[in-house]
This record gives structure tokens, C-alpha cells and sequence, in this order.
């Protein structure tokens, strides 16, 4: 068995014993849950170690029949891209579980199913990274929906139900795209080269233009709802306005990502022709996020709602470093990725502890906290620094490597995109001067500055904000062979530069 | 070694901005003492440079790799050469000072801490900016000191006003970090390198276009950075952080990173006449700006933003006049450093003794109540209007004298404004010294009137002794030019100087402008016994007072519009692409009754549904694979 199965099932192992925890034992449960997750994580640190940075390929690999009539396995494996998502999946649950001690009580449902959830959630999370085989991996894209619709319709606040419905529907829609996408395929592989769903295999088959389009815009729509990209993106600011910021965190920190995820690995593995089709179309959508993104973030009055626009704003620069196809624009897009966890999680866990603490979430009703609590202050105001992209923040390389990466090949969309840095300053300088600076608003005289198992949630993901900000390589050597390999697939290398030094080396 | 120059006071900040409360009660010394250490090691540096032959002097010190994606590389590399000692001794030198200062100025703030912790931060990341090896690595440093100025103009973001313009300060710095994004994407584009040694050695290979292009871009940046035109809006609110920054960030160092900039990519511009003129122009276009608004204001730090805002403008021509100039722009910065971080600090010690008032209206006949505070500031005074043989003489009346040398239609326009220009402000810092310490006494009884305090007097009284010692040493034997050469002309073409005029007769005119400055101002404002400013003046004085309208301009032109489009945008996401999204769902299920039922039943039962989905799945699956 690989390290990756077991360690997609220790969270399933963790939610079995909190199954069986006798009713009214919540703190325990919580305990339990954080011990898991803590586990989980730690494995997760370990399969990072023990991987091989130098190997471009599927690593950890392992393949079981599982219904071979139709040539479905279960198969796993990752490659760079996908151990940095799973990385970032198994580090944030912890911070998740501990920063949201007290956000399961008055739900809907128990405190026990609430982490019971979760915890199936983070093993959902390690298995649609890690499928290699293509109907696996759609029946983890499906099933993820399940769990988050009940965070969100059982344990949210405002109009959770509507919300949950809302995330619900886009999300079938996109996934019945992609089944019949799926099923085309299969078909075409049925043909060509046997009944498969091996992702290896069916990268190699040769299908008609017309077909590849079709094709990829299935796979595509589906991963542009998730993303999400412009214009599929409305169902996102209800669904993290309804969730707890904790369910927030994961689904615009983790599952999001899923849809970029998907990008890579299957539209422009599966499809390489009609990938080079739509990247035009695909770029125009992406600068429009970002710039679109932004002007709604500034125009908010609600602190998530802003942070869920900042997000779509981000995953623009996501889309835009994948299809600009150039190595530092992938490896760029990928690590965006990873730093847009962090800086996302850090907004809404603080953005969660302020609200819980006022009672709304309204920016207005802020103010002044800077004074009365310095802590809470500092950490939302670094996390919005990390969200503008500030030099010595990890964002920042990664931002200035999709937009360099994109300078390369599409100029243009590169420099609209930049603005995107200006627009930036304005979405998050806003809210932190409502919020934080100005006289001490009414009803916030007697806030509570942060506790201490608070400041141990929130003082990992700020330090891995700024230790990557100056030290990227531990994630960029990840992520690097494994990026560079899917541009040459395609067939890309980078433009070189017009100039050349008399004697200079490279 | 290089590196903790920039360790030495980061560890401050951190340890202050970590150890909160717990440090209250020494933070404020022990970050004045890491600044002093900075400064120590500088010198220490210094003195090692002058021991090593010329070529051997520059130090490149790579730390570890940063950045490292296909041929995008970059080291996280420090280079410590000719020009930048120049800015690490100003930075840590002045810094040190205005730390000392501080301990007395901000003695009874509450968050004395904090603002110590900030001003190491500064520190920090304003040699960052100056020794970091490529453009990437100075853009660290570039945003470092945006954000540390961004949290010092709002120290006391408790009022509105002051959190505003902090925040106006970042977002039109940000405008202008945007040119350096684009010039370090085109130098990627064009060189396939982003340090300043893969840039210079390939530079001449490359096309005047790309070179252009990336010329122009670092001077959008160095106007947002150093408050030149069409970026320089935020100076004067930026007043609103305590004095000693406004002296430090907004005065000796920050604010004239721009300069830096533009003089350490000589290599660009000297290949790129074009943007090398724009340069030029935008500073003489700013000397003049800053001149003209210094005349009308009556808040004495705006006074003397303006003037900030019109010497570097100064420096910038400079620098946009090539080899010969960059040398004379670095002099003028220096120097300028000293008397402009004096003055403010004077400023402070007038406000400190006057509760904290800034109109000079108010003032009057200070010369009498805070001697000290009146001669230092006096020396800083004789030096800006450019008294031989005080400081500023020698720099200004160079840049000057280059200005006019340009040639043709450009030396009589530059030169001329850099002439005018110093008329100018001949007249308005006179109006400045004359409002405060002479005339006659303006304020109210509440108002106390009293020398500063030692620990504040005698950074003062340094700044000053290099208001007057800094010109004469620098020109001495060419001494900042020869130091300078082998980073700024290292093939410089002596043999292609004309001379307009003799440097002479160049002196004479600019001192006999300074002349009609000072009387002007000495007419008008020697017996001023008005507390507040006449009220039927000109439409130009009103203008001057509104900042030439700076205001209104970006806010008709870019505020008002763009909240104009997010307003419409928020509504069209509302109604529109949501609205759509909803009505087809609407429409699809029949009716909102039938979507809430969906809501309630069906939906929630999700699981099974998705069963039935897989299941439907294999079902077809199967079927075409018959």
C-alpha cells in the first residue's frame, strides 16, 4: 500500500473514532480531531521529505483494479504540483480545527459531525490530488460537494441554506459537464486504446480537433466554476459569507484550488490541442477576474464578501500564470497556489475572530482596533499585506512570477494584470483603515484581544508567509520539475530574452 | 558583513515588535544603539573601501538563491560599491541622529516602542533598497520602505485624516511600484537577467526601444517613491507622522530612493536618450512645482515637504543629465540630507515648544525663546537658498551649471528653471525663517516658547555642522566625483564639455536671484503681525495654497470615476451576471416555490443523489462500451 493511501485514510481512521465517542463528550471530540489532523499533517511533511525533488514524474505511485469490467482503478500518485496541494491541505486542517474551536457549537447538527465532516473532507482533499486515474478522481470532485454542503448549509450563519444550494447547483452543473467530457473520452479510449481511465493512457490518445475542444470545455467549465474564473464566480461570495470562516478557509484555501488543480492535470495534459485553442479566450477571462475581482473586493461592505472577491481576483493570476505557458508563469501559478492558502486562511480565520467578537460582519462597525486589540490588529494587517503581495511576503514571489512569466509570451495581459497591484492596495488598505485605524468605535471598547490558542493557530501560517517570502526554494523545488515537464509536453519553452551579454554564461 | 548592516536593525524591529509591552522601557534604546551599530559597521566599511584600489572597491556578496524558475534567477545578493556607502552612512548616519532625537521627542507618546521599532524597520529596508544586487532585490526594499512609511504617517491613525493619508501614501506609491514591476518584467524580456550586472554588461546589445521602455518605466517609479510629478501628491499629507520621520523617511532618505534609482541604472539611461530627457524634465517640471506650493503654505512641515518635493526635484534633473550630472545629484542628496533633515528637526523643536502648532502663522520672533533651535535651523536655511559656502552653494550651483551645459533649447529650459527655481525658493524658506523666528510675536498666551532638550538640540547642532562642512568637502579636489566615477561614468567623455557660461558668472546669477528672493520675502513678511493668513489673496496664491490643485485634479480625474465603477460594477454583479445565473435556475426548476422545495428535500439528500449520478455513470459507461 502506498504512504498515500494510508495517509488519505488517517483521517478517515480519526473520523471513525469520533463516531464511536459517546454523546456529549465535545471537547474531547475537538481533541480528537486536532490530534488527527496534527498526525495527518506530520505525514504529510514526512511524504514531502521523502520525495524526490530531482524526478519530474508520478512518485508514491500505486494501482488496484477496482471495477475492471469498465477499466476503472483505483490509482494514485503525485508529481510536485499535486504534493505541494496536498501539502497545504494536511497543514491547513489543523490551523483550521484549533482556530475554529467553538464555530461547530450551535449548528444545525452535533459538534461530533461537524469534525466527522471535516475529517472526511481532508481525506477527499489528499484523494483528488492524488488520483491518477480519471473517473477516481470525478468521484472525489463529486463527493467533496457532500461534506462542504453540510458545513455550510448545517454549521454557517445568515442564509446558509440558500448559499449552500447555490454552491450546490453551480457544482453539479460543472460536474455533469464534466461526466459526459468523461465519458467522450472514455469512449475514444475504448477505441484506441482499451477500456481506461488511466490519465497516462489517455493523454496519449489522438482525438479529432473539434472532439478536443468539446472535450476540454466539459473538464474546463467545471474547473472555472470551482476556481473559480469569471463569470462562474457568484456562487462564491454567498458561500463564504454563509460558512464558518473555518469551512471558508478550506473551500477558498483547498477546494478551490481543486479547479486549477484540474486545469493542469487534466485540460492541458488530456487535451493539448484545444488547450493552445482557448488560451486566448482563457487569458481574456483571467484578466477580467483580476481586474473585475479587485474592483468588487474595494466595493464590499462586508469583510468576508471581500475576502471571497480578493480570492477570485487571486485565482485570475492562478489562471493566467497556467495558460500563459512558460515556466516561471506555471511554477508561479502553482506556488500562488500554495501562498494563496495561507494568506486566505490567515484573512478569514482573523476576519472570523473580529466578527465573532462584534457580532457583525459589516466593516463599518469596526474601528479602531489597533488600539484595543493589537494582536487581533497585527495579524489581520499581516495577512492583508500578504494578500496585496508585499515584497518579503511569500505572495509576492509568487505574483511577480506569473507576471513575469506572462510578459514573456502575452504582454498585454501581463500589464492590465499589473494594475491588479494597484487595485490591491486599495481592497485591502480600505477595510484595515475602517477596521483597525480611526477612533475606537462604539461596541468596541471592551473587544477581547486574541487568546492564546488563537495566537498558536495564527502564528505558523504568518511565519510560513514570511519565511517563503524570503525562501522560497523549499516549494519552488517541488514544484519546479514538475511544471517545467507539462510546458515541454505541450510542446512550449520559454521565449528567450532578445538580448544577449557578449560572454555571459547560461 | 554587508548583511548585518541590514540585520543589525531588523533584529531591532522584530525583538520591539514581538516583545510588545515588555520591551516599553528599553525598546527605544536598544534600537537606537543597533542603529548606531549599522552606522558603525558602515563606517567601518568605508574605511576598508578607501584602503582598496578603485576597481577593487565594490563588494558583491551573494547570500543564497531566491528566486530560481527556468532562466528567471535571482540571487538574494548584496552589492556594496561606490554609491551605495554613500547612502549607507547618510541612512544610518542621519538615522542614528533622529533615533536620539526621537528618545526626546516621542518621550511622552504611549507607543514610543512602536514607533522605535518602526524606524529600525526603515532603517532596515532603506539599506535593503540601497545594496541589493538586482532590480527584484532592491523592489524588496523599495515596498520595505513604502510600508514602514505607510505605518509612520499613520503612527497616529487614531484621527481619520492621518490614517488617510497613509493610506494615499501606499496607493500612489503603489502606482508608481508598478513602473518597477514592468521595467523589471521588460529587463527580464530584453536581458534574461534582472541584476544590475547581467543589465550592464548586456545593456549595449539592446535595442534603444527596450532600453527606453525600461527607462521610462523606472522613472513612473521614481516618482511615486520620491514625490516628483505627476506622483507627488502624497508628500505634503504625509506630514501627518510624527516630525522626526518626516525628517528621516520624508526628507533625507525615503524620498530620495528615486534618485538612487535612476542615477544606479545609469547603464539604462545613458543608452536611452529619450527617457534620459523625460527624466529632466519631470525634474524640472517638480522644482518648480514644489517651489511654487512652498510659497502659500503656512503649516511649516508642508512648507517644507514642498521644498523636499523641489530640491529632489533638482536631483532628478541632475540625474537626467547624464554622466555629468548623476555625481552632483548624489552631492545635492547628501547634502540635502543634512540641512532638509535639520530643518525638520528645528520644525520639530518649534512645534515641541509651541504645543505642538504648526501654522507659522502663529509663530513669530522664536529666535528668542529657542536660540539653538534658531541657529541650526539658520545654517540649514543658508544652505537650501545656497549661501556660499554653505552646502547647498556647492551642490545646487553645479546642478545649475550642468543644467545650462545641457545644450541648445534644453540648457536654457532647464537651465532656466533650475535658475527661477532658486529664486523661488530663496523666497519661500526666507518667508519660512522669517514667519517663525523674526517678525513679530504672533501666538497666544497658553503658548510656552522654550529651547528642546539636549538629546534634541544636538542632533540638531550635527546637522548642521554638515549643512556647512558637507559642500566644501564633497567638491574638495572633486573628491564625491572621483569616488563616484566608477559607478556612474565609467566611460566618461571629458573631451564633449561646453560651457555656456563660465561656472562664475553662473554663480553670480543664481546668487543675485537668491538675493531678490530674500528681499522679497524680507519685504513682505518682516513686519507680519497677521495670526492668519489674508483671506483676499489672488486666484494664483489660492491655487499655490490648494497645492496647484493637485487634489482636485486626481480626484476628478481617477478618484470620482473609479468609484463611479466599482458602484456600478457591485450592482452589476448583483443583478446581472448573479441575476442570470438565478433567473435561469428559476426558470429551469418553474418556479421560486418549486427552488425552496429543492432546497428543503431534495437537495439534502445529496449523498443518494450523487449515487444515482455515479451509477448513471457506469450505467452509460456501459452501454457505449457494448
Amino acid at each position: 500500500m502506498s504512504f498515500l493511501t494510508v495517509m488519505g485514510l488517517l483521517p478517515l481512521i480519526g473520523a471513525a473514532l469520533i463516531a464511536i465517542t459517546g454523546k456529549g463528550k465535545d471537547e474531547l471530540v475537538k481533541k480528537m480531531a486536532l490530534a488527527t489532523t496534527l498526525v495527518v499533517a506530520a505525514a504529510g511533511i514526512y511524504l514531502a521529505l521523502s520525495f524526490n525533488r530531482s524526478d519530474a514524474g508520478l512518485q508514491f505511485v500505486e494501482k488496484r483494479q477496482w471495477i475492471p469490467a469498465f477499466g476503472i482503478n483505483y490509482a494514485v500518485g503525485i508529481d510536485g504540483i499535486a504534493l505541494v496541494l496536498i501539502l497545504l491541505s494536511v497543514i491547513l486542517a489543523p490551523i483550521v480545527v484549533l482556530a475554529g474551536w467553538n464555530e461547530a457549537t450551535g449548528g444545525r447538527w452535533s459538534v461530533k459531525t461537524f469534525y466527522i465532516l471535516i475529517l472526511v473532507l481532508e481525506t477527499m482533499m489528499i484523494g483528488v490530488f492524488a488520483a491518477t486515474d480519471v473517473f477516481l478522481f470525478y468521484v472525489f470532485f463529486e463527493a467533496m460537494l457532500v461534506p462542504v454542503y453540510f458545513l455550510i448549509g448545517g454549521y454557517g450563519t445568515g442564509e446558509r441554506s440558500q448559499a449552500a444550494v447555490k454552491f450546490l447547483l453551480y457544482s453539479l452543473f460543472g460536474g455533469l459537464l464534466m461526466l459526459a467530457s468523461i465519458i467522450g473520452l472514455y469512449v475514444i479510449a475504448g477505441s484506441q486504446v482499451g477500456r481506461t481511465f488511466d490519465i497516462g493512457a489517455l493523454s496519449t490518445l489522438q482525438i479529432s480537433p473539434t472532439t478536443q475542444n468539446w472535450l476540454f470545455l466539459g473538464f474546463f467549465i467545471a474547473f472555472a466554476i470551482k476556481a473559480p474564473l469569471w463569470p462562474f464566480h457568484t456562487w462564491l461570495p454567498d458561500a463564504a459569507n454563509a460558512a464558518t470562516p473555518g469551512t471558508s478557509v478550506l473551500l477558498l484555501g483547498v477546494l478551490d484550488k481543486v479547479g486549477t488543480f484540474g486545469m493542469i492535470r487534466y485540460c492541458l495534459t488530456l487535451f493539448p490541442e484545444a488547450t493552445k485553442t482557448f488560451t486566448p479566450v482563457i487569458l481574456v477571462l483571467s484578466v477580467i477576474s483580476i481586474i473585475y475581482g479587485a474592483f468588487l473586493a474595494i466595493g464590499q461592505r462586508d469583510i468576508k464578501r471581500l475576502i471571497a472577491f480578493t480570492s477570485i481576483s487571486h485565482f485570475g493570476f492562478i489562471t493566467m500564470g497556467i495558460f500563459a505557458m512558460t515556466s516561471q508563469g506555471h511554477s508561479g501559478a502553482t506556488l500562488y497556489m500554495f501562498n494563496h492558502g495561507f494568506s486566505t486562511a490567515a484573512l478569514f480565520l482573523v476576519a472570523g475572530w473580529m466578527i465573532s467578537r462584534r457580532g457583525s460582519s459589516t466593516i463599518a462597525d469596526f474601528g479602531g482596533l489597533q488600539r484595543v486589540t493589537p494582536v487581533m490588529a497585527w495579524s489581520f494587517f499581516l495577512a492583508g499585506m500578504s494578500s496585496l503581495a508585499l515584497p518579503g511576503m511569500s505572495s509576492f514571489v509568487s505574483e511577480f512570477l506569473v507576471l513575469v512569466g506572462t510578459f514573456t509570451r502575452y504582454p498585454v495581459a501581463a500589464i492590465i494584470a499589473t494594475f491588479g497591484i494597484v487595485l490591491a492596495a486599495l481592497y485591502i488598505l480600505i477595510p484595515v483603515q475602517k477596521a483597525l485605524h480611526g477612533p475606537t468605535t462604539p461596541g468596541n471598547e471592551n473587544l477581547s484581544d486574541l487568546n492564546l490558542r488563537e495566537k498558536i493557530a495564527i502564528a505558523p501560517v504568518v511565519a510560513v508567509i514570511i519565511a517563503l517570502g524570503f525562501f522560497p526554494a523549499p516549494i519552488l523545488n517541488i514544484i519546479n520539475p514538475a511544471a517545467e515537464a507539462t510546458i515541454s509536453a505541450l510542446g512550449f519553452s520559454d521565449p528567450a530574452p532578445t538580448t544577449h551579454a557578449a560572454g555571459e554564461h547560461k | 558583513m554587508i548583511g548585518y548592516l541590514i540585520g543589525l536593525p531588523l533584529l531591532g524591529a522584530a525583538t520591539l515588535l514581538l516583545g510588545g509591552r515588555r520591551t516599553d522601557k528599553w525598546g527605544h534604546i536598544l534600537a537606537t544603539l543597533l542603529s548606531g551599530s549599522a552606522f558603525g559597521l558602515g563606517l567601518k566599511l568605508f574605511n576598508d573601501m578607501l584602503a582598496l584600489p578603485t576597481e577593487e572597491r565594490a563588494m558583491h556578496q551573494k547570500l543564497f538563491t531566491w528566486i530560481h524558475v527556468g532562466n528567471f534567477h535571482v540571487d538574494a545578493g548584496l552589492l556594496l560599491d561606490q554609491l551605495s556607502i554613500c547612502f549607507v552612512l547618510l541612512i544610518t548616519g542621519v538615522g542614528t541622529l533622529i533615533h536620539i532625537y526621537s528618545i526626546a521627542y516621542m518621550s511622552h507618546d504611549h507607543d514610543r516602542r512602536r514607533f522605535f521599532a518602526y524606524l529600525n524597520l526603515f532603517i532596515a529596508a532603506m539599506l535593503l533598497l540601497v545594496l541589493g544586487d538586482s532590480y527584484l532585490n532592491l523592489y524588496v526594499g523599495w515596498e520595505g520602505v513604502g510600508l514602514a512609511s505607510y505605518l509612520l504617517i499613520g503612527f497616529w491613525n487614531q484621527k481619520p485624516a492621518y490614517a488617510t493619508a497613509a493610506k494615499k501614501a501606499f496607493v500612489m506609491n503603489r502606482i508608481g511600484d508598478m513602473g518597477l514591476s514592468f521595467a523589471i518584467m521588460i529587463a527580464f524580456v530584453t536581458f534574461g537577467a534582472v541584476s544590475f550586472e547581467g543589465i550592464k554588461e548586456a545593456a549595449p546589445q539592446a535595442s534603444t526601444a527596450a532600453l527606453t521602455a525600461i527607462g521610462i518605466m523606472l522613472l513612473v517609479a521614481a516618482t511615486g517613491k520620491s514625490a516628483q510629478f505627476p506622483l507627488q501628491a502624497w508628500l505634503g499629507d504625509a506630514m501627518a507622522g510624527p516630525t522626526p520621520v518626516s525628517a528621516l523617511i520624508h526628507a533625507a532618505t525615503m524620498v530620495t530612493a528615486g534618485v538612487y534609482l535612476i542615477t544606479r541604472s545609469n547603464f539604462i539611461f545613458d543608452l536611452a536618450p529619450d527617457a534620459q530627457t523625460a527624466v529632466a524634465v519631470v525634474g524640472a517640471i517638480t522644482l518648480l512645482f514644489g517651489a511654487l506650493v512652498g510659497t502659500a503654505k503656512d503649516d511649516i512641515k508642508k512648507a517644507l515637504a514642498a521644498s523636499t518635493m523641489s530640491q529632489i526635484g533638482y536631483m532628478i534633473l541632475g540625474a537626467g543629465l547624464g554622466p555629468a550630472g548623476y555625481a552632483f545629484a548624489i552631492m545635492h542628496l547628501l547634502t540635502h540630507g543634512f540641512f532638509k533633515a535639520g530643518m525638520f528637526l528645528g520644525a520639530g523643536s518649534v512645534m515641541h515648544g509651541m504645543n505642538d502648532e504648526v501654522n507659522m502663522r502663529r509663530y513669530g520672533a522664536l529666535r528668542k525663546f529657542m536660540p539653538i533651535t534658531a541657529i541650526t535651523f539658520g545654517f540649514g536655511y543658508l544652505a537650501i537658498i545656497g549661501v556660499p559656502p554653505f552646502a547647498g552653494f556647492y551642490s545646487k550651483d553645479k546642478l545649475i551649471e550642468v543644467a545650462l551645459n545641457a545644450g541648445g533649447a534644453k540648457g536654457y529650459l532647464l537651465g532656466g528653471a533650475a535658475l527661477i527655481g532658486a529664486a523661488i525658493t530663496a523666497f519661500y524658506m526666507s518667508r519660512v525663517v522669517i514667519l517663525t523666528f523674526f517678525s513679530n510675536k504672533r501666538w497666544d498666551d497658553n503658548a510656552h516658547p522654550h529651547e528642546s532638550p539636549i538629546l534634541m538640540w544636538l542632533p540638531m547642532a550635527i546637522l548642521a555642522i554638515g549643512s556647512i562642512a558637507s559642500g566644501f568637502l564633497f567638491t574638495k579636489g572633486d573628491a564625491l566625483q572621483n569616488w563616484l566615477e566608477p559607478v556612474v561614468a565609467p566611460h566618461a567623455e571629458h573631451a564633449e564639455h561646453h560651457e555656456l557660461l563660465p561656472p562664475l558668472t553662473v554663480s553670480l546669477i543664481a546668487l543675485t536671484l537668491v538675493a531678490i528672493g530674500v528681499a522679497f520675502a524680507l519685504l513682505k513678511y518682516r513686519a507680519e503681525s497677521n495670526p492668519s493668513a489674508p483671506e483676499n489673496v489672488s486666484i494664483f496664491t489660492r491655487i499655490a495654497r490648494k497645492d496647484l490643485m493637485q487634489d482636485a485634479f486626481n480626484e476628478a480625474v481617477f478618484m470620482r470615476p473609479g468609484q463611479a465603477l466599482t458602484k456600478s460594477l457591485v450592482s452589476v454583479d448583483e443583478k446581472i451576471i448573479d441575476g442570470a445565473v438565478s433567473s435561469v435556475g428559476s426558470a429551469a426548476v418553474g418556479s421560486g416555490q418549486l427552488l425552496r422545495k429543492l432546497q428543503t428535500g431534495f437537495v439534502r439528500s445529496y449523498a443518494a443523489l450523487m449515487l444515482v449520478g455515479i451509477a448513471l455513470l457506469l450505467l452509460a459507461i456501459w452501454v457505449v462500451s457494448l
